[in-house]
């Protein structure tokens, strides 16, 4: 597509074509181009064809899961019933969507216009991540189509994951209400844009509040299992806010990833305001991760302290646990900060990526591995590892999908 | 209310302050945390010392809870020297809810047996956890199971401390938790000991309500000094079991868990249970009040720029 930019095409930005008639939805979700041709590039994509390699294998496994069970996609521990698919799904997606709410906190809250053009693609990153993470978590539930039931046929509101099923099911609505401008313009709707832009606030504090909650609540799900994970990832006090804290910069710097790919791979799609502010953006959301990293670390360091484990330090996963504040947290920390200091947007990008890594290490670290350290380690089957690999390849289908069409990371020309 | 486990941040200065403004709407939101079992529930106290391992327990449970048929008979001993998934010594599955199992201990002329079954806890892991409320801790003492209710995210368990239920994993359409049941819909209710203590020949294991068997336990270990560890495994672990051990070897030597403290499980969870209405309380004000000072700053900035 960038090279089709090159020849001069434009995608559609605009409801009406040059000779001043309608697009139609159909030509719109072709993004402007001929079926022919827009197949035609599709075809040549070399990233298309990897990923319907990903579909030809892991899907049939994936209906298998549906078919024959749990029992055949993975390996039916009773020592581990959670696997990949919420140890990656669900503990690893949620901290890096937190970006919605820090987008709309930055731009509706505090005013800082300055943000604005990234703040879509931090919904949309917020929205799908959440969405997919629920992909996961349906994937993974024994029955999923009782997934309502903890909402109206019997609850338990004192057990922690009650608090995460309700919130993650309220704050899904709230982001799909927080991108419906996008989607309204896109569509040429005006009423439905109008009015969340008169509750905008009201959905912004609610999203602060849902996301403060049940980040906090998948670390606080860990709480219970004081016996089994590691006592250096375990912390009666403090796992929620570790939690809470760290999805804060691994939801930013998820999207500085996200917007790096987006400009890289995508830039046809991309206007120049977007283009043009991003490297500020960048810079400025560096910021907010260097903060957000320093004070992680030092709770971290006050949770070690407040339980006293600093003898565990010495050992293997002590070396384990290091090298995950050390890769994950300190290593991106300093590099955000010389990025600050010398305006290298570039520096942020690579610090971002560090940091995106560090979350997954942290949270596969205390779902699956530093879980059950008295008893062995578990390796997935791998089945269980070709169905996350094809669900999260959908992801980014998806995420592709609604980047190319709507007025995400472009700004929708002529209301009408 | 009741003393916050010693891993709470009470002594950290303005957080604790905080800690403290909040424990008063918490305790509500954790009452079952303080719940301490119902005080005429029945238990079982197991002398291991008595166990020779024939495995008449396991064909008990098989047959009372109409368990499928075992792989290997249950007069096959060579299943002691078996090892499971992880290279772990056997545990219980969706096809047994109890087993035996022997270690050999250095120094003892004989092995010793373990049998393992749910320990029906007083304040149980599994219950406070589950999100649809499947679980119920009935005033016999048994722990009991709702699979009609059952979603299947098995976050009972991850948490409970004894590696107790399982899941029926080869069910594509109504896969449930299984675990012992203290046979409460056949036996307990109608005050009958379970099927698996009634079957042991040695009579290795004593029906009877809780406190009485604590004492029973107690007056054991004062008759025949040297004989037992001076200590009753699971009276006081993790707020306390309904089933309870007595053993002549420590019980880490067992494959019993002597680190799990006293504490129940949802003492390590109120810490966060704690914070959630203080952030549903204080947050929207908060944040409207964020949202309107930076919005006066700009106003503020905005009449200076025009003035100068
Ligand atoms: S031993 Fe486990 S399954 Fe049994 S009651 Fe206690 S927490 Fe629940
Ligand atoms: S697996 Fe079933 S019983 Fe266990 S916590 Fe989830 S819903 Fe409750
Ligand atoms: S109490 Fe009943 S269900 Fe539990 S192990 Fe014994 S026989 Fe089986």
């Amino acid at each position: 597509m960038n090279k089709l930019k090159a020849r001069g095409f434009s995608p559609v930005v605009t409801h009406r074509k040059e000779d001043g008639s309608r697009w139609t939805v159909k030509e719109k979700l072709m993004l402007g181009l001929t079926p022919k041709e827009y197949w035609a590039t599709q075809f040549k994509n070399p990233f298309n064809w990897i990923i319907a390699v990903i579909y030809a294998v892991g899907l049939p496994v994936l209906v298998g899961r549906f078919i024959f069970g749990l029992g055949w996609a993975t390996h039916s521990s009773y020592d581990y019933p959670w696997g990949l698919f919420l140890g990656w799904g669900l503990f690893v997606m949620v901290p890096l969507s937190a970006s919605g709410f820090m987008m709309g906190t930055t731009v509706e809250l505090f005013g800082r216009k300055d943000f604005k053009s990234l703040e879509r693609l931090g919904l949309l990153n917020g929205l799908l991540g959440y969405l997919f993470a629920v992909v996961f978590l349906q994937v993974d539930l024994g029955q999923p189509w009782r997934l309502v039931y903890p909402m109206f046929v019997s609850l338990g509101p004192a057990a922690v994951l009650f608090l995460v099923a309700w919130h993650v099911a309220t704050y899904l609505s709230v982001q799909v209400a927080e991108l419906v401008p996008a989607f309204s313009e896109w569509m040429g709707l005006k009423k439905p844009k109008k009015f969340i832009k008169s509750i905008v606030l009201g959905l912004t504090i609610s999203g602060i509040i849902l996301s403060t909650l049940h980040q906090g609540a998948l670390g606080g799900l860990f709480t219970y299992t004081p016996g089994k994970l590691h006592p250096l990832w375990f912390s009666s006090a403090f796992q929620w806010l570790h939690f809470f804290c760290s999805s804060i910069f691994g939801g930013l710097s998820m999207l500085i990833v996200v917007s790096t790919l987006t400009k890289w791979f995508m830039k046809w799609r991309c206007d120049d305001k977007f283009l043009k502010n991003l490297d500020y953006c960048t810079l400025g959301l560096a910021k907010g991760c260097s903060l957000a990293l320093i004070t992680y670390l030092v709770i971290k360091i006050i949770a070690v302290a407040h339980d006293n484990e600093w003898g565990y330090l010495f050992s293997g996963w002590g070396q384990w646990y290091l090298f995950e504040l050390t890769a994950g947290v300190v290593a991106p920390m300093v590099l955000y900060a010389l990025a600050i200091r010398n305006q290298n947007a570039s520096l942020a990008r690579f610090a971002a990526l560090l940091a995106v890594l560090g979350i997954a290490l942290n949270r596969m670290n205390t779902a699956l591995w530093a879980f059950n350290w008295k008893l062995y380690q578990e390796i997935p089957h791998w089945r269980e590892v070709m169905i996350a690999i094809t669900v999260y390849t959908t992801y980014i289908v998806v995420y592709r999908f609604v980047l190319a069409r709507m007025p995400i990371v472009y700004s929708w020309k002529g209301d009408e | 209310m009741k003393k916050i486990n010693r891993r709470s941040f009470l002594k950290g200065g303005v957080a604790g302050t905080a800690a403290v403004a909040t424990t008063g709407l918490s305790s509500k939101a954790s009452a079952a945390g303080d719940f301490g079992g119902y005080p005429d529930s029945m238990g079982v106290l197991v002398d291991l010392t008595k166990c020779v391992g024939c495995r008449t327990c396991e064909a008990a449970c098989n047959k009372e809870q109409g368990l499928p048929a075992p792989d290997l008979p249950f007069d096959d001993f060579s299943v002691f020297d078996m090892k499971g998934h992880g290279g772990q010594k056997r545990r219980t599955s969706e096809k047994e809810y109890t087993l035996v199992n022997r270690y050999d201990i250095p120094g003892r002329d004989k092995p010793i047996f373990r049998k393992f079954q749910c320990n029906h806890c007083q304040e149980p892991a599994c219950l406070t956890s589950c999100f649809v409320n499947a679980y119920t801790k009935t005033k016999e003492g048994a722990v009991i199971y709702d699979e009609s209710v059952c979603v299947g995210c098995r976050t009972c368990m991850v948490a409970c401390p004894f590696y107790v239920p399982t899941y029926t994993y080869s069910s594509a359409i109504n896969p449930v938790v299984k675990k012992c049941i203290m046979c409460y819909d056949t036996r307990l209710k109608f005050g009958r000991p379970p099927a698996c203590v009634e079957a042991c020949p040695q009579e290795v294991m004593t029906f009877g309500k809780r406190k009485d068997l604590i004492n029973l336990g107690r007056e054991k270990i004062k008759r025949n000094p040297g004989k037992y560890i001076d200590h009753i495994y699971g009276e006081k672990e993790v707020g306390g079991t309904s089933w309870m051990y007595m053993s002549d070897v420590s019980f880490d030597q067992v494959g019993f868990d002597t680190h799990l403290g006293n504490q129940p499980i949802i003492s390590y969870v109120k810490d966060f249970l704690a914070m959630v209405p203080m952030v549903l309380t204080i947050w929207p004000a908060l944040f409207t009040g964020f949202h309107l000072l930076s919005n006066r700053k700009k106003a503020n900035e905005e009449k200076e720029n025009s003035k100068s």
